[in-house]
């Protein structure tokens, strides 16, 4: 048996401070295109106007090296740790944090964490706690990737226990309605990430994983490829556009992710993302 | 669209003119405050104690910055959803607040405000802060410091691009921009 791989935690640190700090700063290219390409395609005047901002904007924050927006997020990391790799000098998520704190305050990003939500709701000052998503994996790498979730559109989201009776038409409901009554608030053109299945922990980071997706990306499999075009054109077709100012670009685009559940339930969880799209992916 | 110029103090008179869907140019004093800053507000007016600013004519920018890089103004400086504030508004309207710029929905309350204290509501482009901090030129922390982000400033801006989604007169381009492009799918 081979021996394994040895990797010092203090790598996993300042490979998420850099995560964080880039993925702030650097608007991934396929969230970009995409705004470029809405803001020729939207009919409304007003919608393109915002979109050609929008665009401008991921210019000087690359330039500039400033956050795209102010509201830099809460600090989610899925880490996929190779079962091969040996952690050494530490505390694995301490580290994670670590770098989260140091990404934080060494990039000039806000820190937009609060603890004891429930009564005094104090600034943690540093943007920790990060909520990390571990999974144990074949081979003797680390990956890991930042999403930088900002409040306004993560408050949009919407869990539903669905009866199975309620079949596809009743997600199809689901999905429009949470877009829908979300109207301006989350920053539209939103990318919609939506789980279907598991349990009522697991289809909410299914809906998180979803957003990993490339805009512009088509499910491998054709029918889940189809049921992401329904939905994205039912949703195009409320009006809503850019910043919900009015026209046909709402959402940039819908993806699924979906796993078995029980057979007497349908859980489906929509997470709404706003069109700052931000993540970065590393492997160690 | 060309835009309107307008400067603040806001006056009856000039939210009068400005309807929704207008786009606007601000250039003054606006308030940066968001969530805890408007809690501290309505307990100081509860309490009938001065405020840290005077809202007579005043416009309130919900949003709270990323921190200045050295040499900058301000970190990006884009609206936080103005929803949140819905609770405080209209006291603050009562008080002599006279616009809000912000982004996304508002509660019937508020817009009753509006139309009965004639103050208006400005959406600036959620996600674009950026860009919207090139627009500040000047930002001095007035009150709170210990809220961070949370804090009351003084913003001085110069030709602060939005747009009026909610005016005096009940008009609102949230409902009717939707109305507009909206369609059987």
């Amino acid at each position: 048996m081979s021996q394994p791989r040895e990797l010092d935690v203090a790598a996993v640190t300042a490979a998420v401070k850099e995560l964080c700090i880039t993925a702030n700063y650097d608007l991934p290219v396929d969230v970009y295109d995409a705004l470029r390409s809405a803001a020729e395609t939207e009919e409304s005047p007003v919608g393109r106007e915002v979109l050609a901002q929008l665009v401008e904007n991921a210019d000087i924050a690359a330039a500039d090296r400033v956050p795209i927006c102010q509201d830099t997020g809460f600090a989610v990391i899925f880490a996929e740790v190779g079962q091969d790799v040996h952690l050494t000098g530490g505390d694995f998520e301490e580290a994670v944090h670590e770098g989260v704190r140091q990404g934080y305050g060494d990039g000039y990003l806000r820190k937009s964490v609060a603890e004891e939500p429930g009564h005094a709701r104090r600034n943690t000052k540093d943007n920790t706690p990060a909520i990390i998503h571990t999974t144990i994996v074949p081979g003797d790498q680390v990956c890991l990737t930042m999403m930088a979730k900002g409040g306004g559109a993560e408050n949009m989201s919407s869990l539903n226990m669905l009866k199975p009776a309620q079949g596809w038409a009743g997600m199809v409901d689901a999905v429009v309605e949470t877009v829908s009554r979300a109207g301006s608030n989350p920053c539209p053109p939103v990318i919609i990430g939506v789980g279907i299945g598991g349990t009522i922990e697991k289809v909410t980071l299914l809906a998180k994983k979803a957003l990993l997706r490339d805009v512009g990306s088509t499910h491998p499999d054709p029918r889940i490829a189809a049921m992401e075009d329904e939905l994205l054109e039912k949703i195009n077709a409320l009006g809503i556009g850019p910043q919900g100012l009015g026209g046909r670009t709402t959402a940039l685009d819908v993806f699924i992710e979906e796993m078995p559940c029980h057979i007497a339930s349908m859980p489906m969880a929509v997470n709404v993302q706003c069109h700052a799209q931000r993540h970065k992916t590393v492997t160690l | 669209m060309a835009a309107k110029k307008i400067t603040t103090p806001l006056t009856d008179e000039v939210v009068k003119d400005l309807r929704a869907g207008d786009a606007v140019e601000i250039t003054g004093v606006i308030y940066q405050a968001r969530d805890s800053a408007h809690k501290r507000l309505v307990a100081l007016i509860a309490a009938g104690e001065d405020l840290p600013f005077d809202l007579a004519g005043a416009v309130i920018y919900y949003m709270g910055p990323s921190p200045a890089k050295p040499g900058n103004v301000i970190g990006s400086a884009g609206p936080t959803t103005s929803g949140r504030m819905d609770a405080y508004a209209p006291l603050l309207m009562q008080h002599g607040l006279k616009g809000m710029v912000g982004k996304g929905l508002r509660t019937a309350e508020v817009k009753q405000a509006m139309r009965d204290e004639t103050a208006v509501y400005f959406a600036a482009t959620g996600g674009a802060g950026a860009l919207l901090a090139k627009r500040i030129v000047g930002n001095e922390v007035i009150a709170y410091p210990e809220l961070g982000a949370e804090a009351i400033a003084r913003l001085e801006v110069v030709d602060f691009p939005a747009i009026v989604v909610m005016d005096c007169h009940g008009g609102d381009l949230y409902e009717e921009g939707r109305a507009r492009y909206a369609r059987e799918a």
